[in-house]
C-alpha cells in the first residue's frame, strides 16, 4: 500500500474552508495525546485548556486583550502576504510604534489633554510604518530580500528599546528599574467595560479587521493586491505598479503593527520596560495564515491563538501542567495548519498493491 | 520506539498517581506566583522547595498551586488575578517585579490574603516578606579574599535596585575586612533568569581576569562556566553543588519553607496580619550551604563570621565605611540602619564599576 500526492486541477474551494478546521481538530487529538501520556484526564485537561477561559466574564476580557494585537497585526500581514510582500518583522514595527507612540506620554508627562491620546496613537502607527518603509526601500531600491531584512530589524527595535528604557527613558524613581515612568491617565486606553481590563484595543482590531476585509473585496486597491501578489507582470498590464505595492502593503502592516504596540502599552501596560510582547508579532504569522489571509477568518484565528496563550495558564493552575503547553499548541497548530493546506492543492489517494511508478520523476 | 513508549507509560502511571494523590476538594488553596521555572537550580528553585516543604508539612489542610515562567508585566497581573479568582485564599508573588501587579490585585480582592517577597509596597491585606541576603554575601566576600590569588572577583549583578546594590557592597566589605585592596569587578545582566546571558556575563569577566565568581541571578549558568574555566564561585539562592562539585565555595541558600508554613498557620487559625518582614541568618530564612573546597582555616573563619552576625556581634555594614569616591559613610562603629540600606543606591570604596544611574 502506497499513498500519493496527487495535484489537483485546480485549488480546492471546500479544503480551502475544511483545512484550518481540519488542522483544529488534529491539534485537539494530539493535545488529548499528549495529556494522556502527561498521566492526565484528557477531556478534563482540554476542557480546562480550552473551555474554562471562556466560561467567566473576566477571562473573557483577558482573551480580548491578547486577541488584539494579534488580529490588528495579522490582517496587516495579510495584505502584505497576498500581494507577495513577506513581512517577517511585525514584532519589530510594534516594538518601535510602542516607542514612537509613548514620546508624548514619557517625555511631556506634564501635558494633560485629551488630544493626547489620539495622538499617541497616530505616531505609533506612522512609527510603526516608516520602520517597515526601511525593508520597501531597501527592496524597491537594491532588490533585497524582505524577509531577512525585516527580519533582522526586530533586534535592532528590540534592542533600540531596551537602551532607552536602561537609559534615556529610564524612570528617575524607579528604583533603577529598567522601565520608564507611568503613562498618565490621559494616556491610558481606557477600558470598555467596567466587567474588566479589556481596552479599546480590541476595537481597532475589529474595526480594522473589516475594513481591510471590504478593501480586500470590493475595492480596486484589493483587486490590485491580489493581481499583484499572483502575477505581478499581469498586475503590470493591468497598469498596476509592483513597487508602489510594496510600499503601500509593507508601511500599512507596519502602521497596524505599531498601531498594535502603543494600544497594547497604553492599554495593558502603562509604561514601557524592555519586554512589551510575548512574541505578539511572530504569533500573528500563525494567525493570519489560520485564518487563510481573509480578515474576517483572522478575527475567528486570533481568538483561537489568544485562547492557547490564556488555556496555558489555566491547565496549569487546574490539572499541574507545565507552561510549556502553551508552546506546544501554538507549534501543533501551526503545523497543521501548514500540513493541511497540502490538501487544497492536492489529493491524497491511497494505492493498495504494487500499484503503478509514481509518475514521471528523473 | 518500543522502550521509548514503556518509559513514557511508565511516567505517565507515575505522575498520575503522583497527582492524584495531592490534590483533593475542599482544602484551602496556597498558591504561589514564579518567575522562573520550578526547577531553575536557584531562586525559583529555592521557593518551589519552600512550597513543598508546606505541602509536607500542612498538606492534609491545604493544597499549593503554582504558577512558573510568569513574566513581570501585565501578564503578572492576570495571572495572579486568575489564582485569586480561582479560589485561592493566600497567594506568595515570589518576585521584586510582581510588586505593582500584587497591589493592584490586592486592592480588587481585600478577602485574598497577599505576600510578596523583596518589596516594599504593603496594604492590609499584602505583607512582604525579605531576607537578609547580605549576611551571607558578607561571609562570601571574606572567603573571597582568602582564596583568589589577583584579590579579584567577578560578580553577575541583576537589575541596579537597592536590594542588589546591598549585596555588592556587603560582599565587597566582606572581602576588605580581609584583604584592604581587594577589588570587585560588576556586570550587569539586566535580567533575573537568563542561563545565556548568565554564561555570557561569567565568560566576560573571567575574561577580564577575575578568579572568583558569585552571582546575583537565579540560576547555576555562571556556576558551570566557572567550572568550565577551573575557577572558583558562590552558589546562589539554591545549594549549586551539583552544577559544580569542585567550583562552589558556599552558596546562600534561601530557606522559605519555615516562613511559608508559619505564614499559612496564621492564616488557617485566623490570625494572619499583614507585616514587613525581613529575617536573617539567624531566623533560618537564610542558611549558608556547607564551605568546601576551601582549606580548614578558611572555612573556620567562615563559620566564625557565620556565627558572630547571627548572636548579632557583627553587623556587616558596620562603620568606618567610606562610599566609592572616598567620601566618608559611617563612622567608626556606626551601624547602617534598614531604611538606609533598603534604598541603596551607592557603592562601598573598592567597587571597580559605576553604578548605572
Amino acid at each position: 500500500m502506497r499513498i500519493e500526492l496527487e495535484r489537483r486541477a485546480g485549488a480546492s474551494g471546500l479544503f480551502a474552508i475544511v483545512s484550518p478546521l481540519l488542522a483544529l481538530a488534529l491539534t485537539l487529538i494530539f493535545g488529548a495525546i499528549m495529556f494522556w501520556m502527561l498521566g492526565k484526564n484528557p477531556g478534563h485537561a482540554l476542557y480546562s485548556f480550552f473551555i474554562e477561559p471562556l466560561l467567566e466574564v473576566w477571562s473573557l476580557h483577558e482573551l480580548a486583550i491578547k486577541a488584539a494585537p494579534l488580529i490588528l497585526i495579522a490582517v496587516g500581514l495579510a495584505v502584505c502576504y497576498r500581494s507577495n510582500n513577506w513581512n517577517i518583522g511585525a514584532e519589530g514595527q510594534f516594538t518601535i510604534g510602542a516607542i514612537t507612540g509613548s514620546i508624548l506620554p514619557i517625555l511631556v508627562p506634564q501635558w494633560h489633554s485629551v488630544l493626547v491620546l489620539p495622538l499617541m496613537l497616530i505616531m505609533g502607527a506612522i512609527g510603526g510604518a516608516v520602520f517597515a518603509a526601511i525593508p520597501a526601500l531597501l527592496k524597491t531600491r537594491f532588490n533585497t530580500n524582505e524577509i531577512l531584512v525585516s527580519l533582522m530589524l526586530v533586534y535592532i527595535a528590540q534592542l533600540f528599546l531596551d537602551w532607552l528604557v536602561r537609559g534615556l527613558w529610564r524612570d528617575p524613581k524607579g528604583f533603577n528599574f529598567p522601565q520608564s515612568i507611568s503613562f498618565s491617565t490621559e494616556a491610558v486606553l481606557p477600558e470598555i467595560l467596567s466587567s474588566g481590563r479589556a481596552h479599546w484595543g480590541i476595537v481597532f482590531a475589529l474595526v480594522a479587521a473589516v475594513a481591510i476585509w471590504f478593501m480586500m473585496r470590493f475595492m480596486l486597491k484589493g483587486f490590485e493586491v491580489s493581481v499583484l501578489g499572483r502575477s505581478e507582470r499581469a498586475g503590470r498590464f493591468a497598469g498596476f505598479s509592483g513597487r508602489r505595492m510594496v510600499w503601500f502593503s509593507m508601511m500599512l502592516s507596519g502602521a497596524l503593527a505599531g498601531l498594535a504596540g502603543i494600544s497594547e502599552v497604553s492599554g495593558s501596560i502603562g509604561h514601557l520596560q524592555p519586554s512589551i510582547s510575548p512574541g505578539y508579532g511572530f504569533t500573528a504569522i500563525i494567525v493570519a495564515f489560520l485564518g487563510r489571509l481573509n480578515p474576517l477568518g483572522i478575527i475567528a484565528s486570533g481568538f483561537v491563538l489568544a485562547l492557547t496563550y490564556l488555556g496555558g495558564e489555566a491547565a496549569q493552575l487546574s490539572i499541574g501542567v507545565s507552561d510549556k503547553v502553551t508552546r506546544v499548541f501554538q507549534g501543533l497548530l501551526l503545523f497543521f495548519v501548514l500540513s493541511c493546506d497540502t490538501l487544497i492543492l492536492y489529493r491524497v489517494r491511497v494505492i493498495f498493491g504494487a500499484g503503478r511508478a509514481p509518475a514521471a520523476r528523473s | 520506539m518500543k522502550k521509548l513508549i514503556i518509559a513514557l507509560a511508565a511516567t505517565a502511571a507515575a505522575l498520575s498517581g503522583f497527582v492524584s494523590g495531592a490534590q483533593a476538594q475542599e482544602k484551602t488553596k496556597v498558591c504561589f506566583v514564579y518567575v522562573g521555572t520550578k526547577t531553575d537550580g536557584g531562586w525559583t528553585q529555592a521557593h518551589d522547595l519552600g512550597r513543598q516543604e508546606l505541602q509536607k508539612a500542612l498538606g492534609d489542610k491545604i493544597e499549593t498551586p503554582y504558577l512558573e515562567s510568569v513574566p513581570e508585566g501585565p501578564d503578572a497581573e492576570r495571572a495572579i488575578e486568575r489564582m485569586a479568582r480561582s479560589g485561592c485564599a493566600m497567594i506568595f508573588t515570589t518576585s521584586f517585579g510582581f510588586m505593582d501587579a500584587t497591589v493592584k490585585v490586592a486592592q480588587k480582592f481585600p478577602k485574598v490574603k497577599f505576600e510578596h517577597a523583596t518589596g516594599f509596597k504593603a496594604a492590609e491585606n499584602l505583607a512582604t516578606y525579605n531576607s537578609r541576603f547580605y549576611e551571607g554575601r558578607y561571609i562570601q566576600g571574606q572567603i573571597a579574599a582568602k582564596m583568589s590569588k589577583k584579590g579579584l572577583a567577578g560578580y553577575i549583578a541583576s537589575f541596579p535596585i537597592p536590594e542588589v546594590v546591598m549585596g555588592i557592597n556587603a560582599f565587597e566589605l566582606g572581602a576588605k575586612s580581609v584583604n584592604p585592596n581587594f577589588k570587585l569587578k560588576v556586570v550587569w545582566a539586566n535580567t533575573w533568569f537568563d542561563p545565556g546571558k548568565e554564561a555570557d556575563a561569567a565568560k566576560a569577566l573571567i575574561d577580564q581576569g577575575v578568579d572568583i565568581l558569585t552571582q546575583h541571578t537565579d540560576t547555576t549558568a555562571p556556576m558551570q562556566v566557572a567550572a568550565e574555566r577551573g575557577i572558583l564561585a558562590f552558589g546562589q539562592a539554591s545549594d549549586m553543588i551539583a552544577a559544580g562539585p569542585k567550583t562552589q565555595l558556599t552558596a546562600i541558600v534561601d530557606t522559605w519553607g519555615a516562613y511559608y508554613i508559619k505564614r499559612t498557620k496564621a492564616l488557617l487559625d485566623g490570625t494572619w496580619k499583614s507585616e514587613q518582614v525581613w529575617d536573617g541568618l539567624k531566623d533560618g530564612i537564610l542558611t549558608m550551604a556547607p564551605y568546601t573546597n576551601m582549606p580548614d582555616d578558611v572555612k573556620a573563619m567562615a563559620e566564625e563570621t557565620e556565627a558572630k552576625i547571627k548572636s548579632g556581634e557583627l553587623h556587616p555594614f558596620t562603620g568606618p565605611i567610606n562610599k566609592q569616591d572616598g567620601s566618608a559613610w559611617l563612622k567608626a562603629g556606626e551601624k547602617a540602619d534598614d531604611g538606609t540600606l533598603l534604598g541603596m543606591n551607592f557603592y562601598v570604596e573598592g567597587v571597580d564599576d559605576k553604578l548605572p544611574q
